[in-house]
């Protein structure tokens, strides 16, 4: 049977993508956020999972604005990295796994999500920044991904509650399928940041490592925070939090902690990192 | 009756709503079509024809050519889509969503090194006055 083996949360900002592709993780302004990821980095490498559901939004890259999927799962055999207006990045086409996401569309939408599904789905840096921050530069990734993007570009976003039972309901997909694979659920983007307006630049140091302990230790308190309050405290490109609740409804209701990590600044925003592991 | 009374208390911030993304349709569609090399070249040579092609009003093609980034939030624009018109120009988000606080690059840097901007003062429009 499939079974989820760890979940992690990371940011993904453009400019980290940026510094990776140009080897610039050594400079003064970017080596102490890259110092966070290296016990993701050897954690990782020891056991890639066979199979990534990595949750993360489009920023205006494969979706425009004739339709806004709430939920979108990629079930292609590929995605193409993306250009998002430099060209795209110089990363390798991420590979599907096309039977397990039949088997999550399946499972997912009898379940009551409607899920878009996607043949074709170009990635942008929302979901390969965090790829390369944790296998780094590689001729090819080392574990097959199922992109799963989420609306949070438009207002509103799914809440909370329906992303944590989102995640829950992965959980029991993933419980379902036949095969013996490792899966491991990722939730991206987020920590306090806010990319337009004179209220641009807003950093909530509190608020967001309240939230990393709340998001290991009490996630139904967390489900029930409301858009609004996302928005005042945590900027509003902070509500691309709601994200990290899939991963953690995927996961059992107790955790371990493996890694933890908060840093600021890069670029515009706060960046947050966790490695979870279900516990029996 | 859509109420975004909350969303309309927050000082110095534009929620995209459904209304926002219906006015600023064609000026982000336009901003869609610079992810191609092709056109980021067409647009360059000549902005004011390039801009010429998308049913986007006066007001919408002037802020983009002033590259006035609030004007093309107050109109519709929302920033994932405009990053397309600064990535173009070769401009970092720190760079093009500096212009917009009323601070230069070097300020708004210097904040954001030191922990960026504090909540205080910003969480309400009441809570600023």
């Amino acid at each position: 049977m499939a079974r989820i083996t760890a979940g992690l949360a990371t940011s993904h900002v453009p400019a980290i993508g940026m510094a990776i592709d140009l080897g610039k993780t050594q400079d003064a302004y970017w080596q102490p956020l890259f110092a966070g990821y290296e016990w993701t980095r050897s954690w990782a490498d020891a056991a890639p999972p066979d199979v990534v559901i990595l949750v993360y939004n489009d920023h205006a890259s494969a979706f425009d604005l004739t339709m806004i999927p709430t939920f979108a799962l990629g079930t292609a055999a590929s995605f193409q990295p993306c250009d998002e207006g430099y060209g795209p990045r110089p990363v390798p086409v991420v590979q599907g796994h096309p039977e397990l996401a039949a088997h999550l569309a399946q499972s997912l939408i009898l379940d009551e999500f409607d899920l878009t599904l996607m043949n074709q789905l170009d990635v942008d840096h929302g979901l390969t920044v965090p790829l390369s921050l944790v296998y780094g530069q590689p001729e090819a990734w080392p574990t097959k991904v199922i992109p799963l993007a989420v609306n949070v570009v438009q207002y509103p976003p799914p809440t909370g509650n329906r992303c944590f039972n989102l995640g829950k309901a992965i959980r029991r997909a993933v419980a379902s399928y036949p095969e013996d694979l490792s899966v491991q659920v990722w939730g991206t983007g987020g920590m306090s940041h806010q990319i337009q307006g004179a209220r641009a630049g807003l950093i909530n140091q509190e608020w967001d490592n309240r939230f990393l302990d709340a998001i290991v230790s009490d996630p139904a308190a967390v489900a029930a925070i409301p858009h609004i309050e996302y928005l005042r405290e945590a900027g509003s490109e902070g509500v691309e939090m709601v994200m990290w609740l899939i991963m953690r409804g995927a996961l059992s209701d107790d955790v371990e902690a493996l890694h933890r990590f908060y840093h600021v600044p890069a670029s515009n925003t706060a960046v947050g990192h966790l490695v979870l592991q279900p516990q029996p | 009756m859509v109420d975004n009374s909350e969303l309309d208390d927050l000082p110095g911030t534009t929620v995209f709503t459904a209304e926002r993304s219906r006015q600023g349709f064609p000026l982000n569609q336009m901003c869609m079509s610079l992810m191609a090399a092709a056109n980021r070249e067409r647009f360059h040579a000549d902005e004011r024809a390039y801009l010429d092609e998308w049913p986007m009003s006066q007001e919408q093609k002037q802020a983009v050519l002033d590259r006035d980034f609030q004007r093309m939030l107050d109109l519709g624009g929302n920033v994932y889509f405009l990053s397309k018109i600064f990535a173009s120009d070769g401009l970092s988000y720190v760079q093009a969503v500096s212009t917009m606080t009323g601070m230069t690059v070097e300020e708004y840097q210097a904040m954001m090194l030191a922990g960026g901007r504090s909540p205080d003062g910003w969480r309400s429009k009441s809570e600023r006055a």
